[in-house]
């Protein structure tokens, strides 16, 4: 009988549980309010933050080895609390704004998302991996279309799914590739046999690796695997989409890191010549796609895919300061990216979505806290210095320097000043045009108030005292040993 | 090597003509056998200079030769080539679920012995159920090539029916894996030789009548017989998804019909009735519980167990038979209310208070 | 499994999946994966695997395609017709697929890869590939992945409920 230990599963029992707590109080609750559920998914998660964070230091396995909670996971499930409270705060407020009829059936959903992330990021098999990966890709993709009278989030959707299912494939073809190459799908074991393979077993794990970044570049949205982002983050809800776009993707990057990485680290030879490439394809082209875009939610997310580049640069630097660098990165962008679209959403109000960019003129000038609140996300990611992106994208190039890749230290710095033009695009119009349109703001959302204050003091912070966060990415990632 | 082969296919030939035939002479005993029920005298016209041996000649002589010399339609704008393979697909699988029925113990030739089963595969049940399965295709395929939209409705009640249907089919068989501890049906029509208390002989039927009730009522579903017609209904669809075809593809169709009577009473008999058993005969003669045993030779005992198995058959599907012309038809809301919200909660409450009970043995 | 058996058998599955994704009817590429999926039960078989082979009958050929069918034909999909034959787009896409292919296989036919030979893991034991040996790993090495599934599916019907409800609350 297998080691069955309830330690190392704490993280994700707590989500589950607290998911099936949200659905048996759904069907309690008799009226149209459904914040209560949402409070209820809040307060188990931070039960599992507190649980998680206890687990720092302990290293446990279980599970034959298939299952651990290094401080790696310990680190990322900390991560995926933070994403996931922030998320279910903004959605509180807006479900009451679009009217959502499903609102149980969305924080369970969203619960249950949180379940797989926290497993994919304790999983060290990658069965256990894929299983994880997949129940938090389609709670995604049915948060993407629980929209329904909106025609773009059934759109969207149907996009993310086929297109996600079309990546899992590959990474299906790449498992069983790495497992007909070694005879085990525990990631410890591999990572013995590919320092030590040749011949036929190192092509076998060559092309599983290869099969492995494609399904790894759709989930994290690299180019050229990045054409569902734009219509998915578009047409989603928006608190849908600030999930997608800091949750899912970090937990993209958390399986992404510890496989490659790693487990893979013996093969870092052949694949960090290919992420190089696709780090400089995909900064660039994300950059250069969201200048062009009139919607906010497009161009955050072709934002969001030129963030996915400068995490690929800390990869592809392929040592522990990359690693520390890409953990550290991925809070930063948890922070701002969330903040981010708790200002779209603040700006909607019932009835009009108000997402175009036109819609954006004087804003700041009326809405004071809010146009600082933006501002200090938008100058965050384009990586203005006493913000959290600054920080992060220096601790990213500067260990891509150390490992040789200077080159693509400059693209990445290139790319930042190209990215300044739209960010800075939307603080121009935001305080120097005429109000056109009258957005509620925050009024009567003391929730999503309460995010934007949290998610603007934490890359206020990240970025003047990073120090403290840096190293504990540091520790989590070289737990990983 | 080859006298193998030579053994394999003398038992197919054994079971094939022990269930085609069978299938012909359904079709007369239905005919009858509704007759009696509605007080009349039914089919009696056909004869051979006046020997009408007992229907033997009507459905095994006259109805055949109809199908075969009756010319074949192709709907204009049907699929050609689904429509001519059909009814194909429709009788292959049910045929070949036969390979695991077993109809004997052990045939000892010289000093050979000749298992009483086609194909001794470990998944046994499985397979019939893999078999099953597929018989979905000829319905949907049937129903889709006659361009014909009243059998295409046929066709879309039927595979909707029978899908749901396969679900409570495999609740109860797990019911029966679980008590027998085996998925070889061979092994659990031996099973079924030992007894009860001394005396009572240890049947499926004993042991589990709910999933006896279950298998029963979901067979019937699976092979649209009345009361599960709605595919067919004949007063509505005439024949439903298989209107279109005439000749010898009617033919296929009629007869998959009760190919599949007969593995259903096939399944039922050996899962809950012993399959070849007979009580109290072993391997070497009867052994009676009060002490009085009777020594037979090996080819009496094997020719006792076929018949045996033969009689339970013919007994189920004359069974079948009876229920069709009693029960009326379901409407199709309480068909899926049947299956879904009725036959799968009592299978799954099923095989865990069958789990529950073989844990308290097991450990007392 | 010798080369025998395998490569007849490897090529009547690519001609069906050709067949799927050649076909214009959607009902016949529907019939052509059943019938793809049949043989992988075939190859299975002849793997030893032989509750895997009946469980991909059970499950893909006989439900999953039932219900792709199902799907097609209450949609009444009728046979595609190609708009007008894109001729660059065909030539680029097959120069694409013919590269893909030609560095895919160049690693194995390579000189120190060769190409992996069929049957090349030697017998299997009796048990290899019964219910019994697949339940006894099932539930025990692999008792956390069987969990997790009922989770995944969990979510997928609650998914599935909310997206295709009629009326919600």
């Amino acid at each position: 009988m297998i080691d069955v230990s309830w330690t190392v599963l704490l993280p994700t029992l707590l989500a589950t549980g607290t998911a099936f707590a949200v659905l048996l109080a759904d069907l309690a609750i008799t009226g149209p309010e459904r914040d209560g559920l949402g409070w209820i998914g809040i307060v188990g998660l931070l039960a599992t933050a507190v649980a998680t964070a206890n687990a720092w230091g302990t290293n446990a396995t279980g599970f034959a080895g298939t299952v651990v909670l290094d401080d790696y996971a310990v680190y990322f499930g900390l991560l995926f609390c933070l994403a996931t409270i922030l998320t279910l705060l903004i959605s509180i407020d807006y479900i009451g704004t679009i009217s959502l009829k499903a609102g149980g059936e969305y924080y369970a959903i969203t619960l249950f998302a949180a379940a797989g992330m926290f497993l994919m990021a304790s999983s060290n098999d990658l069965i256990v991996f894929f299983l994880g990966l997949e129940t938090m890709s389609i709670a995604a993709y049915v948060l993407a279309g629980i929209w329904r009278p909106d025609l773009r989030s059934s759109e969207a959707a149907m996009k993310y799914f086929l297109l996600g299912a079309f990546a899992t494939g590959f990474l299906l073809f790449g498992i069983a590739l790495l497992y007909g190459a070694f005879e085990t799908t525990t990631l410890g074991d591999i990572a013995v046999g590919v320092g030590s393979s040749a011949g036929l077993q190192r092509t076998l794990a060559l092309g599983g690796m290869a099969l492995l970044l494609v399904g790894f570049g759709f989930k994290v949205a690299a180019v050229p695997f990045h054409a569902w982002a734009p219509d998915v983050y578009e047409g989603a809800p928006t608190a849908v989409t600030a999930f997608m776009a800091a949750g899912v993707k970090a937990a993209g990057f958390a399986v992404f890191v510890r496989i490659f990485m790693h487990t893979l680290a013996a093969l870092s030879v052949d694949w960090s010549s290919v992420l190089a490439v696709l780090a400089v394809l995909t900064m660039t082209i994300g950059n250069l796609s969201a200048l062009r875009q009139s919607n906010i939610k497009r161009m955050l997310a072709y934002s969001s895919v030129s963030h996915a580049g400068y995490l690929l640069v800390g990869m592809v630097a392929a040592d522990a300061a990359g690693g520390a660098a890409v953990l550290y990165y991925l809070l930063a962008y948890v922070l701002m990216n969330t903040g981010a679209f708790a200002v779209v959403v603040a700006i909607g109000k019932r009835g009009e979505p108000n997402e175009l960019l036109d819609d954006y003129d004087g804003v700041g000038l009326e809405h004071p806290a809010l146009g600082l609140c933006m501002t200090v996300f938008m100058l965050s990611l384009a990586g203005i210095p006493a913000f959290a992106g600054f920080t992060g994208k220096f601790y990213l190039f500067s260990a891509a320097v150390q490992s040789g890749y200077a080159w693509l230290a400059v693209v990445g710095v290139l790319n930042s000043v190209v990215s300044m033009y739209y960010y800075g695009g939307v603080l121009m119009r935001m305080f120097m045009a005429d109000p056109t349109k009258s957005v509620q703001g925050t009024a009567h959302r003391p929730y999503l108030t309460a995010t934007l204050a949290v998610t603007a003091a934490g890359t206020v912070m990240l970025g003047i005292l990073p120090s403290w966060a840096y190293e504990l990415a540091a520790d989590a990632f070289a737990s990983l040993g | 090597m080859l006298i193998e082969i030579v053994i394999i296919l003398v038992k197919i030939l054994a079971v094939l003509g022990m269930v085609m035939p069978l299938a012909g002479a359904l079709g007369w005993i239905e005919r009858k056998g509704s007759a009696l029920i509605h007080d009349r005298i039914g089919a009696n016209r056909a004869s051979i200079y006046g020997f009408a041996g007992a229907g033997l000649v009507n459905t095994l002589v006259a109805d055949p030769l109809k199908f075969a010399t009756k010319e074949d339609v192709i709907p204009r704008g049907a699929d050609r080539l689904l429509h001519t393979i059909a009814p194909c697909i429709n009788l292959f699988p049910v045929l070949v679920a036969f390979a695991v029925l077993p109809f004997g113990d052990v045939l000892l030739v010289g000093d050979r012995e000749i298992n009483l089963q086609i194909a001794p595969l470990g998944i046994g049940v499985m397979y019939v159920l893999a078999m099953m399965s597929l018989g979905v295709y000829g319905v949907v395929l049937g129903g889709w090539a006659s361009n014909n939209r009243w059998s295409l409705l046929g066709g879309i009640r039927g595979s909707a029916q029978m899908i749901s249907y396969e679900l409570p089919m495999g609740l109860a068989i797990i019911a029966m894996i679980l008590t027998y501890g085996t998925l070889d049906l061979q092994e659990m029509a031996r099973a079924q030789g030992e007894l009860i208390w001394g005396w009572l002989p240890a049947w499926g039927i004993f042991y589990q009548p709910v999933a006896f009730l279950i298998l029963l009522v979901a067979g019937i579903a699976e092979s649209k017989r009345i009361p599960f017609d709605l595919p067919e209904s004949e007063s509505e669809l005439i024949s439903g998804y298989f209107t279109e075809y005439s000749g010898i593809k009617h033919l296929m169709f009629f007869m998959t019909d009760f190919v599949e009577v007969i593995i259903v009473s096939g399944l039922v008999s050996t899962l809950f009735f012993g399959g070849w058993q007979v009580p109290y005969l072993y391997s070497s003669g009867f052994e009676f519980p009060w002490g009085a045993s009777i020594a037979l030779p090996n080819i009496a005992i094997v020719l006792l167990q076929i018949v045996s198995f033969t009689l339970k058959i013919v007994f189920f599907c004359w069974f079948q038979i009876m229920i069709r012309w009693t029960i009326p038809r379901f409407r199709y809301d309480q068909l899926m209310h049947l299956g879904w919200l009725g036959l799968l909660p009592i299978g799954f409450v099923n095989i865990v208070a069958t789990a529950v009970a073989i844990l308290a043995t097991q450990s007392a | 499994m010798t080369l025998l058996t395998f490569l007849p058998l490897s090529a009547l599955i690519v001609i069906f999946a050709l067949g799927v994704i050649l076909n214009r009817h959607p009902i016949r590429s529907a019939l052509c994966l059943a019938v793809t999926l049949f043989l992988l039960a075939v190859m299975f078989v002849f793997l030893d695997a032989h509750l895997v082979a009946a469980l991909q009958i059970i499950v893909y050929a006989g439900a999953i395609l039932v219900l792709f069918l199902f799907v097609i034909m209450l949609l009444n999909l009728e046979a595609d017709i190609p708009q007008r034959r894109r001729r660059n787009l065909t030539i680029a896409a097959t120069a694409a697929g013919l590269v893909f292919a030609g560095v895919a296989l160049r690693p194995f036919l390579g000189s120190d890869a060769g190409l992996p030979g069929v049957g090349m893991s030697g017998p299997v034991p009796d048990t290899f590939g019964t219910a019994a040996a697949i339940g006894q790993r099932l539930f025990t090495h692999f008792v956390l992945p069987f969990e997790v599934t009922s989770v995944l599916l969990l979510v997928a019907v609650l998914g599935a409920v909310v997206l295709a409800k009629k009326k919600i609350g």
